[in-house]
Protein backbone atom coordinates (compact mmCIF):
# COMPACT_ATOMS: atom_id res chain seq x y z
CA UNK A 1 0.00 0.00 0.00
CA UNK A 2 1.21 3.50 -0.87
CA UNK A 3 0.78 6.25 1.73
CA UNK A 4 0.12 9.90 0.92
CA UNK A 5 1.73 12.78 2.80
CA UNK A 6 0.28 16.23 2.20
CA UNK A 7 2.68 19.11 2.97
CA UNK A 8 1.33 22.63 3.25
CA UNK A 9 2.43 25.99 4.69
CA UNK A 10 -0.60 25.68 6.99
CA UNK A 11 -1.21 22.79 9.35
CA UNK A 12 -4.96 23.39 9.12
CA UNK A 13 -4.82 23.28 5.32
CA UNK A 14 -2.75 20.07 5.33
CA UNK A 15 -5.17 18.33 7.67
CA UNK A 16 -8.20 19.68 5.83
CA UNK A 17 -6.87 18.53 2.47
CA UNK A 18 -6.15 15.10 3.95
CA UNK A 19 -9.72 14.99 5.19
CA UNK A 20 -11.09 15.96 1.76
CA UNK A 21 -8.84 13.44 0.01
CA UNK A 22 -10.11 10.63 2.23
CA UNK A 23 -13.74 11.73 2.07
CA UNK A 24 -14.06 12.47 -1.63
CA UNK A 25 -11.91 9.69 -3.02
CA UNK A 26 -13.65 6.92 -1.14
CA UNK A 27 -10.14 5.80 -0.22
CA UNK A 28 -10.17 2.60 1.77
CA UNK A 29 -9.48 3.04 5.46
CA UNK A 30 -6.18 1.26 5.04
CA UNK A 31 -4.65 3.99 2.81
CA UNK A 32 -2.47 6.03 5.18
CA UNK A 33 -3.11 9.71 4.43
CA UNK A 34 -1.44 12.30 6.64
CA UNK A 35 -1.13 16.08 6.45
CA UNK A 36 1.67 18.15 8.00
CA UNK A 37 2.26 21.87 7.82
CA UNK A 38 3.15 25.12 9.52
CA UNK A 39 6.43 26.11 11.10
CA UNK A 40 7.31 24.58 14.44
CA UNK A 41 5.76 27.49 16.32
CA UNK A 42 2.39 26.89 14.69
CA UNK A 43 2.63 29.80 12.22
CA UNK A 44 2.61 29.64 8.43
CA UNK A 45 5.68 27.88 7.10
CA UNK A 46 7.23 24.48 6.62
CA UNK A 47 9.40 22.39 8.90
CA UNK A 48 11.75 19.76 7.47
CA UNK A 49 11.61 17.96 10.82
CA UNK A 50 7.81 17.58 10.69
CA UNK A 51 8.01 16.08 7.20
CA UNK A 52 10.88 13.80 8.22
CA UNK A 53 8.99 12.61 11.32
CA UNK A 54 5.85 11.89 9.30
CA UNK A 55 7.87 9.94 6.70
CA UNK A 56 9.67 7.82 9.28
CA UNK A 57 6.34 7.07 10.93
CA UNK A 58 4.60 6.12 7.67
CA UNK A 59 7.36 4.22 5.85
CA UNK A 60 7.50 1.07 8.01
CA UNK A 61 3.82 0.44 7.28
CA UNK A 62 3.85 1.38 3.56
CA UNK A 63 5.47 0.17 0.33
CA UNK A 64 6.14 3.81 -0.47
CA UNK A 65 4.97 7.35 0.23
CA UNK A 66 3.85 10.02 -2.23
CA UNK A 67 4.41 13.56 -0.95
CA UNK A 68 1.97 16.12 -2.33
CA UNK A 69 3.35 19.60 -1.49
CA UNK A 70 1.66 22.98 -1.91
CA UNK A 71 4.27 25.54 -3.09
CA UNK A 72 7.86 26.72 -2.89
CA UNK A 73 9.32 25.90 0.51
CA UNK A 74 7.06 22.87 0.84
CA UNK A 75 8.78 21.33 -2.16
CA UNK A 76 12.30 22.30 -1.03
CA UNK A 77 11.62 21.14 2.53
CA UNK A 78 10.26 17.82 1.26
CA UNK A 79 13.44 17.29 -0.74
CA UNK A 80 15.45 18.21 2.36
CA UNK A 81 13.54 15.67 4.48
CA UNK A 82 14.08 12.91 1.91
CA UNK A 83 17.83 13.64 2.01
CA UNK A 84 17.83 12.87 5.72
CA UNK A 85 16.38 9.37 5.16
CA UNK A 86 18.50 6.29 4.58
CA UNK A 87 19.06 5.65 0.85
CA UNK A 88 16.73 2.63 1.08
CA UNK A 89 13.89 4.67 2.61
CA UNK A 90 14.60 7.63 0.30
CA UNK A 91 14.08 5.36 -2.73
CA UNK A 92 10.54 4.70 -1.51
CA UNK A 93 9.46 8.37 -1.48
CA UNK A 94 8.41 10.50 -4.46
CA UNK A 95 7.30 14.14 -4.61
CA UNK A 96 4.20 14.60 -6.77
CA UNK A 97 4.17 17.20 -9.55
CA UNK A 98 0.54 18.08 -8.94
CA UNK A 99 -1.85 20.65 -7.45
CA UNK A 100 -2.07 19.89 -3.75
CA UNK A 101 -5.79 19.31 -3.26
CA UNK A 102 -6.76 17.67 -6.53
CA UNK A 103 -3.50 15.73 -6.64
CA UNK A 104 -4.00 14.36 -3.13
CA UNK A 105 -7.50 13.26 -3.99
CA UNK A 106 -6.59 11.45 -7.22
CA UNK A 107 -3.54 9.91 -5.54
CA UNK A 108 -5.84 8.57 -2.82
CA UNK A 109 -8.08 7.00 -5.46
CA UNK A 110 -5.08 5.29 -7.07
CA UNK A 111 -3.60 4.19 -3.77
CA UNK A 112 -6.85 2.63 -2.62
CA UNK A 113 -6.82 0.43 -5.73
CA UNK A 114 -3.47 -0.99 -4.59
CA UNK A 115 -1.44 0.80 -7.30
CA UNK A 116 2.36 1.11 -6.97
CA UNK A 117 4.21 4.36 -6.20
CA UNK A 118 4.77 5.29 -9.85
CA UNK A 119 1.07 4.84 -10.67
CA UNK A 120 -0.04 6.81 -7.61
CA UNK A 121 2.34 9.65 -8.62
CA UNK A 122 0.95 9.52 -12.17
CA UNK A 123 -2.58 9.68 -10.75
CA UNK A 124 -1.68 12.83 -8.84
CA UNK A 125 -0.05 14.36 -11.92
CA UNK A 126 -3.26 13.85 -13.92
CA UNK A 127 -4.94 16.29 -11.55
CA UNK A 128 -3.28 19.05 -13.58
CA UNK A 129 -5.78 18.32 -16.35
CA UNK A 130 -8.95 18.58 -14.27
CA UNK A 131 -11.04 21.30 -15.90
CA UNK A 132 -13.11 23.59 -13.71
CA UNK A 133 -14.43 26.13 -16.20
CA UNK A 134 -14.03 27.37 -19.75
CA UNK A 135 -12.37 30.58 -18.59
CA UNK B 1 46.56 29.82 9.40
CA UNK B 2 43.75 27.69 10.71
CA UNK B 3 40.04 27.87 11.29
CA UNK B 4 38.99 26.32 14.59
CA UNK B 5 35.87 24.87 16.15
CA UNK B 6 35.74 27.80 18.58
CA UNK B 7 35.85 30.24 15.65
CA UNK B 8 32.91 28.42 14.06
CA UNK B 9 30.95 28.74 17.28
CA UNK B 10 31.88 32.43 17.52
CA UNK B 11 30.79 32.97 13.90
CA UNK B 12 27.36 31.49 14.62
CA UNK B 13 26.97 33.82 17.59
CA UNK B 14 27.89 36.80 15.41
CA UNK B 15 25.54 35.66 12.66
CA UNK B 16 22.71 35.45 15.20
CA UNK B 17 23.47 39.01 16.33
CA UNK B 18 23.69 40.48 12.82
CA UNK B 19 20.48 38.74 11.72
CA UNK B 20 18.74 40.12 14.82
CA UNK B 21 19.97 43.59 13.89
CA UNK B 22 19.15 43.31 10.18
CA UNK B 23 15.95 41.27 10.31
CA UNK B 24 13.74 44.19 9.25
CA UNK B 25 16.09 45.04 6.39
CA UNK B 26 16.08 41.39 5.21
CA UNK B 27 12.31 41.32 5.44
CA UNK B 28 12.10 44.58 3.44
CA UNK B 29 14.30 43.07 0.72
CA UNK B 30 12.13 39.95 0.75
CA UNK B 31 8.85 41.85 0.64
CA UNK B 32 9.95 43.44 -2.66
CA UNK B 33 10.34 40.09 -4.44
CA UNK B 34 9.54 37.27 -2.04
CA UNK B 35 7.09 36.49 0.72
CA UNK B 36 8.54 38.92 3.27
CA UNK B 37 9.63 36.23 5.71
CA UNK B 38 13.41 35.87 5.26
CA UNK B 39 14.34 38.19 8.15
CA UNK B 40 11.80 36.74 10.58
CA UNK B 41 12.57 33.17 9.57
CA UNK B 42 16.36 33.52 9.83
CA UNK B 43 15.98 35.36 13.13
CA UNK B 44 13.85 32.56 14.59
CA UNK B 45 16.20 29.91 13.19
CA UNK B 46 19.43 31.47 14.48
CA UNK B 47 17.96 32.13 17.92
CA UNK B 48 17.05 28.46 18.17
CA UNK B 49 20.52 27.48 16.94
CA UNK B 50 22.06 29.49 19.77
CA UNK B 51 19.75 27.92 22.36
CA UNK B 52 20.80 24.51 21.07
CA UNK B 53 24.57 25.01 20.92
CA UNK B 54 25.31 27.63 23.59
CA UNK B 55 25.97 25.36 26.53
CA UNK B 56 26.85 22.21 24.65
CA UNK B 57 30.35 20.80 24.29
CA UNK B 58 31.46 19.71 20.82
CA UNK B 59 34.50 17.67 19.92
CA UNK B 60 34.44 18.35 16.17
CA UNK B 61 32.91 20.50 13.40
CA UNK B 62 30.78 17.49 12.43
CA UNK B 63 28.78 17.50 15.67
CA UNK B 64 28.41 21.28 15.80
CA UNK B 65 27.30 21.69 12.18
CA UNK B 66 24.92 18.72 12.39
CA UNK B 67 23.11 20.35 15.33
CA UNK B 68 23.05 23.69 13.47
CA UNK B 69 21.67 21.98 10.35
CA UNK B 70 18.92 20.06 12.14
CA UNK B 71 17.85 23.11 14.14
CA UNK B 72 17.77 25.39 11.10
CA UNK B 73 15.81 22.84 9.09
CA UNK B 74 13.12 22.56 11.74
CA UNK B 75 12.98 26.15 12.94
CA UNK B 76 13.42 28.44 9.93
CA UNK B 77 10.11 27.63 8.26
CA UNK B 78 10.84 28.96 4.76
CA UNK B 79 13.07 27.85 1.90
CA UNK B 80 16.12 29.14 3.75
CA UNK B 81 15.56 26.27 6.24
CA UNK B 82 16.35 23.33 3.98
CA UNK B 83 18.91 25.39 2.01
CA UNK B 84 21.02 26.61 4.97
CA UNK B 85 20.33 23.26 6.69
CA UNK B 86 21.83 21.32 3.79
CA UNK B 87 24.79 23.72 3.68
CA UNK B 88 25.73 23.05 7.31
CA UNK B 89 24.91 19.34 7.08
CA UNK B 90 27.27 18.79 4.12
CA UNK B 91 29.97 20.95 5.72
CA UNK B 92 29.69 18.91 8.90
CA UNK B 93 30.02 15.63 7.00
CA UNK B 94 33.11 16.92 5.20
CA UNK B 95 34.74 18.15 8.42
CA UNK B 96 33.70 15.24 10.66
CA UNK B 97 36.33 14.35 13.28
CA UNK B 98 38.17 17.67 12.89
CA UNK B 99 38.32 20.69 15.16
CA UNK B 100 40.88 22.78 13.29
CA UNK B 101 41.48 23.08 9.55
CA UNK B 102 43.39 25.32 7.16
CA UNK B 103 41.34 28.00 5.38
CA UNK B 104 41.46 26.16 2.07
CA UNK B 105 40.13 22.99 3.67
CA UNK B 106 37.35 25.03 5.23
CA UNK B 107 36.68 26.46 1.76
CA UNK B 108 36.45 22.89 0.38
CA UNK B 109 33.83 22.07 3.01
CA UNK B 110 31.90 25.22 2.12
CA UNK B 111 32.01 24.14 -1.52
CA UNK B 112 30.51 20.79 -0.48
CA UNK B 113 27.77 22.69 1.35
CA UNK B 114 27.16 24.90 -1.68
CA UNK B 115 26.84 21.82 -3.91
CA UNK B 116 24.12 20.62 -1.52
CA UNK B 117 22.30 23.95 -1.85
CA UNK B 118 22.53 23.86 -5.64
CA UNK B 119 21.28 20.25 -5.82
CA UNK B 120 18.36 20.92 -3.48
CA UNK B 121 17.36 24.23 -5.04
CA UNK B 122 18.25 23.14 -8.61
CA UNK B 123 19.99 26.51 -8.79
CA UNK B 124 22.93 27.79 -10.82
CA UNK B 125 25.21 30.81 -10.61
CA UNK B 126 23.29 33.82 -11.99
CA UNK B 127 19.81 32.67 -10.88
CA UNK B 128 19.63 35.49 -8.28
CA UNK B 129 20.02 33.28 -5.19
CA UNK B 130 22.33 32.56 -2.24
CA UNK B 131 24.66 30.87 -4.73
CA UNK B 132 25.60 34.23 -6.27
CA UNK B 133 27.22 35.43 -3.03
CA UNK B 134 28.49 32.08 -1.77
CA UNK B 135 30.40 30.85 -4.82
CA UNK B 136 32.53 34.01 -5.25
CA UNK B 137 33.27 34.04 -1.51
CA UNK B 138 34.50 30.43 -1.58
CA UNK B 139 36.58 31.08 -4.70
CA UNK B 140 38.19 34.11 -3.03
CA UNK B 141 38.90 32.19 0.18
CA UNK B 142 40.75 29.58 -1.87
CA UNK B 143 43.06 32.11 -3.55
CA UNK B 144 46.59 32.15 -2.13
CA UNK B 145 46.80 34.91 0.51
CA UNK B 146 49.59 36.17 2.80
CA UNK B 147 47.54 35.40 5.91
CA UNK B 148 44.09 34.39 7.15
CA UNK B 149 43.07 38.00 7.59
CA UNK B 150 43.72 38.76 3.91
CA UNK B 151 41.97 35.55 2.82
CA UNK B 152 38.81 36.36 4.78
CA UNK B 153 38.88 40.02 3.68
CA UNK B 154 38.91 38.84 0.05
CA UNK B 155 36.08 36.39 0.76
CA UNK B 156 33.91 39.10 2.32
CA UNK B 157 34.59 41.53 -0.52
CA UNK B 158 33.63 38.85 -3.04
CA UNK B 159 30.46 37.93 -1.12
CA UNK B 160 29.36 41.56 -0.95
CA UNK B 161 30.06 42.08 -4.63
CA UNK B 162 28.15 38.87 -5.42
CA UNK B 163 25.26 40.12 -3.29
CA UNK B 164 25.17 43.48 -5.11
CA UNK B 165 25.48 41.73 -8.46
CA UNK B 166 22.10 40.07 -7.81
CA UNK B 167 20.36 43.49 -8.16
CA UNK B 168 20.20 43.56 -12.00
CA UNK B 169 19.60 39.80 -12.25
CA UNK B 170 16.37 38.18 -13.39
CA UNK B 171 15.23 35.70 -10.76
CA UNK B 172 15.06 32.09 -11.91
CA UNK B 173 14.32 30.38 -8.57
CA UNK B 174 11.85 30.67 -5.72
CA UNK B 175 8.84 32.92 -5.35
CA UNK B 176 10.68 35.89 -6.88
CA UNK B 177 10.92 33.94 -10.16
CA UNK B 178 7.12 34.22 -10.52
CA UNK B 179 7.69 37.99 -10.87
CA UNK B 180 9.80 37.56 -14.01
CA UNK B 181 11.13 40.92 -15.22
CA UNK B 182 9.80 42.66 -12.11
CA UNK B 183 12.44 40.85 -10.03
CA UNK B 184 15.11 42.97 -11.76
CA UNK B 185 16.40 45.91 -9.69
CA UNK B 186 16.05 44.21 -6.29
CA UNK B 187 18.84 42.68 -4.21
CA UNK B 188 18.31 39.01 -3.35
CA UNK B 189 17.60 38.48 0.38
CA UNK B 190 19.29 35.03 0.38
CA UNK B 191 22.49 36.43 -1.14
CA UNK B 192 22.33 39.18 1.50
CA UNK B 193 22.15 36.75 4.44
CA UNK B 194 25.03 34.81 2.87
CA UNK B 195 27.11 38.01 2.94
CA UNK B 196 26.29 38.29 6.69
CA UNK B 197 27.41 34.68 7.16
CA UNK B 198 30.77 35.38 5.47
CA UNK B 199 31.18 38.61 7.49
CA UNK B 200 30.54 36.62 10.69
CA UNK B 201 33.05 33.91 9.74
CA UNK B 202 35.63 36.61 8.97
CA UNK B 203 35.12 38.43 12.23
CA UNK B 204 35.39 35.22 14.24
CA UNK B 205 38.50 34.16 12.32
CA UNK B 206 40.20 37.50 13.02
CA UNK B 207 39.41 37.39 16.73
CA UNK B 208 41.04 33.96 16.85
Amino acid sequence: MIGILIVSHSEDAARGIAQIAVGMSGAADDVPITGVGGNDEGGLGVSVAKIYDALTEMLPACDGVLIVPDLGSSILSSRGAIELLSPKDASKVVIADAPVLEGSMLAAVEASSGADLEAVAEGAREAKNLKKSDH
Amino acid sequence: MAFTLEMARGALEKLNAVIEEKKDYLTDLDSAIGDADHGINMNRGMKRVMEKIRDKEYSDFGGLFRDVAMTIMSAVGGSAGPLYGTFFMKMGQKLAGKREVAEDEFADAMQEGLSGIMALGKSQLGDKTMVDALQPAIDALREPAPDASAAWAAALKAAEKGMEDTIPMLSKRGRSSYLGERSIGHQDPGATSVAYLIASLREAALEG
